[in-house]
């Protein structure tokens, strides 16, 4: 299926066929295939309506997608991500998501936030609250273990001081790293970053930089990240795919992207067509 | 310091010709109000309707309109600049300290109340109504100040428990204490029913179908002649006895006779009230309870943001189910309480109308706030009865308390949200 070649990526823990997802006579992404390796920062960048978040909402089932497969390699078994219903996605094969527009929970305080995103196991650990409600079966233990990883978390983030605030009032950039810092408290084995330096500031941006190189090489996950600030894509990024009209256009290396040149055109528009040498020009008719 | 000195700074120079403006504006409206309304009276002149005018009455309605919003303007501006800053440890415990003190007293008061003085027959029967309206409040605060649901139609599962004790007790002589777990039951599975085909809905669109759903439980009553008695409802409801064990009455072998005490009327009333209260404690620990439990942070997460719910692993689904199941089954328990208290029922004592009150009960107290319910129940309960001496304009003084509050704390009388759990516990707590 996949005409790509992806060898690239040594361990393969998502892999994208065909995927594509029409909305009625619109076709926001048009048969993507792709791969996300273990332990690596798999970019997609790609003009505005490439199709990156569309993508990202059909990975963690808030999208049907018209066609096409979404393997996730877990330990377990093979998981097809677009069968799994919209909350299984983060529960049972452990992909997490953060949101362009950043969604916290404003009036509940940060580490409130980071209890709730260890939902699921807190839930089995309070016997589905029968157990929990008479303080019985362990609960309080687990409440501890729970409380004991969101402060980790909190630490990584340089927030632990202001964990008792309601997230609703930390400044923006605060707000970005507590929904990463959330993500990690479910305990993903990938984690999808949509836009996390949207809005934030140089210095920011580097703080930024150095969190995703701790997650990667402590939690040893893969992340896939959609990021229009290249100074962070060009520096993080194992990998980066780029999209154009829902299609994949260029793959490799941010050494390779950034040289390449039907990289360039898409970002630059088509005026600079008839500047092209003639060489690129066919290259661009051939891979269409 | 210097926060006061940028406080005096921030305080503007208060521009009295703009007052005065917005202050005749207002008067003109009222002059336009109160012209037709006020200015204008029709009489009886040999069998024709003639009019004449009351100037004095509108000029003093004018006035008072100027005046008044000038006033109003003038206090706006010197109300305090709220700080955004987050409180200071020490004001935290102290607000804790002064919330725990009310607290005790509350309780206090609720436990002794049977045994002051004053407290009579009609005295008791307010502290049982303030108490159903107290419970039903926190049972609706589940589904609508944590979860965030908007109910219309909470009376249904208060008219589902109080049916399913009287038709239980009636039809299989069932005992209140063995019916009250089943009626909770019942109304926890109405809540479910309710909740199913509603979980797509949120904010109006919810409230619109809940209210449909509670209208169609008293039309049901309403019509269903055989099963609930229609609008005749059901009557000689069983009393509640002293937990299954012996009855009230002055006859051999109940209350007074085993306790060995002199027979009086007011034992039963007394328990009664007792009952009530135990009920409203256990759903106020429960909920307590429930928002330390990873459940009610969900409920509280659904609240804030179900799209970060679902992406976090939540079933939003089962969370939902829950908080109306939950919610629902409380309102059961006052509504069996309810029937064996009347010992009579029928669908006018289930009508929007008490939606609606409770409702209130849980937006004025502000919404999550178990404090903030008491109060507004015991407002909302009693300003009724206290004025009952205006006859006309009862509801008039009720509807302008209400905006009053509403004005003065937007968020309910209580809108602290106290955090379920403190990675740094507060310093002298």
């Amino acid at each position: 299926m996949t005409q790509y070649d992806d060898s690239a990526v040594k361990e393969p823990l998502l892999q994208v066929d065909g995927l594509t997802m029409r909305f009625g006579g619109l076709i926001a992404i048009d048969n993507l295939s792709l791969v996300a390796g273990k332990g690596q920062i798999t970019a997609i960048i790609g003009p505005n309506g490439a199709g990156k978040t569309t993508l990202f909402n059909c990975l963690t089932g808030f999208y049907k997608p018209t066609e096409g497969n979404l393997s996730f390699f877990h330990p377990a078994k093979t998981l097809q991500l677009q069968k799994l219903e919209n909350h299984k996605v983060a529960q049972v094969a452990g992909v997490v998501r953060t949101f362009q527009n950043i969604r916290l929970f404003p009036k509940m305080t940060l580490l409130e936030n980071l209890i709730v995103a260890q939902h699921n196991a807190l839930m089995k650990a309070s016997g589905y609250t029968f157990l929990g409600l008479f303080n019985l079966g362990g609960y309080a233990k687990a409440e501890k273990a729970a409380v004991e990883k969101a402060k980790y978390w909190l630490d990584q983030i340089g927030l632990t001081h202001r964990a008792d605030e309601e997230a609703g009032n930390l400044p923006y950039g605060a707000q970005r790293r507590v929904e990463i810092a959330r993500a990690m408290c479910v305990g993903p084995r990938m984690l999808c970053l949509d836009e996390p330096a949207a809005g934030l500031n140089p210095s920011e941006s580097l703080e930024l930089n150095t969190l995703l190189f701790r997650i990667r090489d402590q939690e040893k996950i893969g992340i896939l990240l959609i990021e229009h600030d290249m100074s962070v894509v060009m520096k993080v990024s194992d990998r980066i795919y780029v999209l154009d009209h829902g299609k994949r256009i260029a793959a490799g290396t941010p050494d390779e992207i950034r040289n390449d040149p039907i990289v360039i055109k898409a970002y630059l528009g088509e005026d600079e067509d008839a500047e092209l040498p003639p060489e690129i020009a066919a290259d661009l008719a051939m891979r269409g | 310091m210097t926060q006061g000195a940028m406080g005096m700074a921030a305080r503007p120079a208060i521009d009295y010709a703009a007052l005065l403006k917005d202050a005749a504006l207002a008067a003109f409206v009222v002059f336009f109000l109160a012209f037709p309304l006020i200015g204008l009276q029709t009489y009886d002149q040999g069998g024709a309707l003639a009019v004449r005018g009351r100037w004095d009455l509108l000029a003093y309605a004018v006035i008072i309109g100027f005046v008044g919003r000038f006033l109003f303007q003038l206090a706006m501006l010197f109300k305090p600049v709220k700080s955004t800053k987050e409180p200071s440890d020490a004001s935290l415990a102290r607000q804790r300290q002064i919330g725990m003190i009310i607290r005790y007293a509350l309780l206090g008061i609720a436990l002794t109340m049977p045994f002051l003085p004053f407290s009579d027959r009609s005295w008791l029967d307010r502290g049982i109504n303030v108490l159903i309206y107290v419970m039903l409040g926190w049972g609706l605060n589940i589904v609508v100040g944590l979860a965030g649901l908007l109910d219309l139609g909470y009376v249904a599962f208060y008219a589902v428990g109080a049916y399913s004790y009287a038709l239980l007790s009636l039809n299989f002589g069932l005992n209140f204490w063995v019916c009250l777990p089943l009626a909770g039951l019942f109304a926890a599975l109405f809540g479910v029913l309710l909740g199913a085909p509603t979980l797509r809905l949120r904010g109006d669109y919810l409230a619109i179908v809940t209210l449909g759903f509670g209208e169609i439980i008293r039309v049901v009553l309403l019509n269903w002649g055989s099963l609930s008695g229609g609008p005749n409802g059901i009557a000689s409801i069983p009393r509640m006895d002293f937990f299954g064990l012996f009855p009230f009455g002055n006859r051999e072998g109940a209350f007074h006779t085993v306790f060995g005490i002199e027979y009086e009327r007011t034992h039963q009333i007394i328990f009664t009230y007792f009952v009530i209260l135990a009920l409203a404690l256990m759903t106020n620990w429960m909920v307590n309870r429930l928002r330390k439990l990873p459940l009610g942070r969900a409920w509280e997460a659904l609240r804030e943001d179900e799209i970060a719910c679902k992406s976090l692993g939540m079933n939003p689904t089962n969370t939902k189910l829950s908080a109306f199941a939950i919610g629902a089954m409380l309102g059961g328990f006052a509504g069996s309480f309810f029937a064996a208290k009347q010992g009579f029922i029928n669908p006018e004592s289930f009508t929007f109308m008490e939606s609606a009150t409770i409702l209130a009960i849980v937006v004025l107290g502000g919404m999550g706030s178990q404090m903030g319910v008491v109060f507004a129940a015991i407002f909302l309960v009693l300003l009724p009865e206290v004025t009952r001496d205006f006859e006309q304009s009862r509801m008039l003084l009720f509807g302008a308390a209400m905006i009053l509050i509403m004005v003065w704390r937007p968020k309910g009388v209580i809108s602290h949200r106290e955090p379920t759990l403190r990675l740094n516990p507060v310093k002298g707590a």
